[in-house]
């Protein structure tokens, strides 16, 4: 399953971050994003709650990146 | 400007003059006042990114800008070098609101150029012209578009007559008319007359809806270039860091061991000045703004792009392969010359036409036209679905059906041959369907497609964009891809393949080029989704209202015209020089900083203005990617 959220984030190179975290999250199967649209694609692993995963992504991007944001 | 930047412009002008009028005051050097007059103007501008740098090592991010740079002044402070530490801190907010004003202002141009979504539609409710979302438009609503308004939903006219500009779609400003009956695309400016549309699709699934959605998911997959920069921005900045740390800690230790002065300072400025180069903003932010710039350009030009490493892909494109059919040529067929033996043309006109009734095929479909001219078939076109039977497509053959009860096969030669029924001897200009009845022959409808105004020029234009070989494939005979390829001077062409055997030529054509090179595939998108999804490129062409196609292709050219494609290549060739020019660019200043640095001839100053510099001068130089010629 693969789904879009928009973002908000400031750098580049935060957003390269974001990522990052993104894909690092137990449930996330791949994971980019687009700082130009501002917007993430995550693709989530099989059977996995999207809307629970996502909180973890948002929590794990703020530890990157405080000054960020998901709009689930 | 947003709020946020507004907020960061203020505090910018208030920190510099403030830095100014304490650098004019007589301070005494080293003195006490001075720091803590200098700590104003610091915080000023410095609060948010101290800030941001606790928090990253509350959360153990060591390694991000606002960390480095609150590293790198508070040294300097430390140092007693306050106007530096003010300073580096100004420059850098300066450089990151340059950055964020730039690219907040390119993300609205582009979207604005590519924002074709129609606001509203207009429905008569009792009598009255009513402005709606078009989202609540349901399929079969009928719909006003007045002059000079978008249309918002895809659908056929049925009543008023227009022209259309479809320059939002297409990039060509030719106007399209349209009238009662004509299929008319969300997206299209309505130029002259008011027109009544019936909706044939949801907003959603409209053709503007759809391309919008295409082009801003496009840079989900990301190229090379993208990805190294990621990958390089976590390894460059750690590698700085450490580099650094180096620097303040072995050469005073060298220093001490041969028993000369440490100059502990001197070193440790020196650190703090590659601190200040560490941050690898100019890079990480101008790569994708390239790309996005490069994706925004082309779609005004037409040419949609479906990712960043598409755009890459298209650079290295060496080898083109082009389907004849509605790529080189119009794709329109008419019949030109009746044949008939023993019966009359019309008569030999209606068994092709009803034995390939049911085919969508373009030669089908103008041999039908054709008939539908005739005296006969003005007659019997509504009750020919009763008189015909049995039919059955044989892939690259023709057809076989029962006609009013006869055996009736239409088809290529191969056909008859395979029937054992002897024909006449055809012209090669064109398609011939030779036409057998209860296994006699009774001639042949020659059919002819005409060459598109632009394909040699096209041709001579992707030589020109240093494609080294252009192949065509055709299902056609061999007379007639010969004449073709003759005429518009093509490299190679195979021809009388069937769809499958398209697949397989690509495949062995793929094994020719080495990995670096790129074959691209260009087609109208119907029939040849496998084909476009086996090249490395593929690009279907008048993808203008054929979900199939935009679904199918990696890049999709909004009109039929063969000249976007040399067009595609030459923009995702500027904007790959760009992207390689930002990289060597910018890391080439980096290093040459590094080093000035470290011998102590580059100072904090100079580290500053070569960050922010050369992160303006990337930027501006991405933005170039968004003009196309």
């Amino acid at each position: 399953m693969k789904k879009t959220y928009k973002i908000d984030v400031d750098c580049a190179n935060c957003a390269n971050k974001m990522e990052e975290a993104a894909k690092n999250t137990a449930g996330v199967a791949d994971a980019s994003v687009n700082f130009m649209t501002l917007k993430m694609s995550v693709e989530f692993e099989e059977g996995a709650d999207a809307a629970a995963v996502m909180e973890e992504v948002l929590k794990n991007c703020k530890i990157v990146e405080d000054d960020c944001e998901i709009y689930l | 400007m947003n709020k946020k930047q507004r907020k960061v412009l203020i505090r910018i002008i208030i920190a510099a003059v403030l830095m100014v009028v304490l650098l004019l005051l007589p301070l005494e050097e080293g003195s006490w006042l001075r720091f803590a007059l200098f700590l104003i103007p610091y915080f000023v501008i410095g609060y948010d990114i101290l800030k941001k740098a606790f928090k990253g090592i509350m959360n153990r991010q060591v390694f991000d800008e606002n960390f480095l740079m609150a590293v790198a002044t508070i040294g300097a402070m430390a140092l007693g070098e306050y106007t530096e530490g003010v300073a580096v801190m100004l420059f850098y907010q300066i450089g990151e609101l340059f950055q964020s004003y730039a690219v907040g202002k390119s993300r609205r141009n582009i979207s604005a150029l590519m924002d074709i979504r129609p606001d509203y539609a207009n429905i008569m409710v009792d009598g009255k012209l009513q402005q709606v979302d078009p989202d609540e438009v349901a399929i079969g609503t009928e719909i006003i578009v007045q002059p000079g308004e978008k249309i918002p939903i895809d659908g056929i006219v049925i009543d008023g007559k227009s022209s259309l500009d479809t320059s939002a779609l297409t990039g060509e400003s030719v106007p399209r008319t349209a009238g009662v009956d004509s299929e008319v695309l969300s997206g299209c400016i309505n130029m002259t007359g008011v027109l009544t549309i019936r909706t044939t699709k949801e907003f959603g699934e409209s053709t503007a809806s759809k391309i919008l959605d295409l082009v801003e998911n496009a840079s989900s997959k990301k190229s090379q270039p993208e990805n190294f920069i990621s990958k390089f921005a976590r390894v460059y900045t750690p590698v700085v860091c450490y580099l650094a740390v180096a620097l303040a800690l072995l050469p005073p230790i060298m220093l001490l061991i041969i028993g000369k002065d440490p100059l502990w300072s001197q070193w440790l400025y020196r650190a703090l000045t590659f601190l200040v180069i560490s941050c690898p903003c100019a890079l990480v932010i101008s790569i994708p703004l390239t790309f996005f710039a490069g994706i925004g350009g082309a779609s005004k030009a037409g040419v949609l792009v479906k990712g960043s490493n598409y755009l890459e892909l298209l650079s290295r494109t060496k080898v083109v392969v082009l389907d004849k059919t509605g790529t080189l040529t119009e794709g329109v067929f008419e019949v030109t010359e009746i044949h008939p033996v023993g019966i009359s043309s019309d008569k030999l006109l209606e068994f092709a036409a009803l034995a390939e009734s049911f085919s969508n095929h373009p030669i089908s479909k103008s041999v039908k036209d054709a008939y539908k001219k005739t005296a006969l078939g003005l007659d019997i076109e509504q009750s020919s679905s009763e008189r015909i039977s049995d039919v059955k497509e044989i892939s690259g053959h023709g057809v076989e059906a029962k006609v009013d009860g006869m055996q009736v096969d239409c088809g290529n030669i191969k056909l008859m041959q395979s029937l054992g029924i002897k024909v006449d001897e055809a012209p090669t200009s064109g398609t011939v369907i030779h036409v057998a009845v209860d296994k006699e022959y009774r001639g042949y409808i020659l059919i002819s497609d005409k060459l598109k105004s632009t394909s040699a020029d096209a041709v001579a234009a992707m030589k020109l964009a240093g494609i080294r070989k252009i192949v065509m494939l055709t299902g056609d005979n061999k007379e007639v891809a010969d004449s073709v390829a003759k005429e518009l001077r093509l490299d190679d062409y195979y021809a009388e393949l069937l769809p499958a055997d398209k697949v397989t030529k690509v495949e062995e054509l793929l094994e020719q080029i080495s990995d670096k090179e790129q074959l691209l595939f260009v087609g109208d998108g119907i029939n040849d989704a496998p084909v476009l999804s086996r090249a490395d490129i593929g690009v279907a062409m008048g993808a203008l209202g054929s979900d199939a196609a935009i679904e199918a292709a990696d890049v999709v050219l909004m009109d039929d015209d063969p000249m976007k494609i040399a067009k595609s290549i030459g923009i995702s060739k500027k904007c790959m020089r760009i992207v390689y020019e930002n990289i060597y660019f910018a890391i080439g200043i980096k290093v040459a900083c590094l080093i000035l640095g470290a011998v102590g001839i580059a100072n904090m100053w100079f580290a500053i203005f070569a960050d922010v510099g050369v992160m303006v001068l990337a930027v501006l130089n991405a933005i170039r990617a968004l003009r196309v010629k």
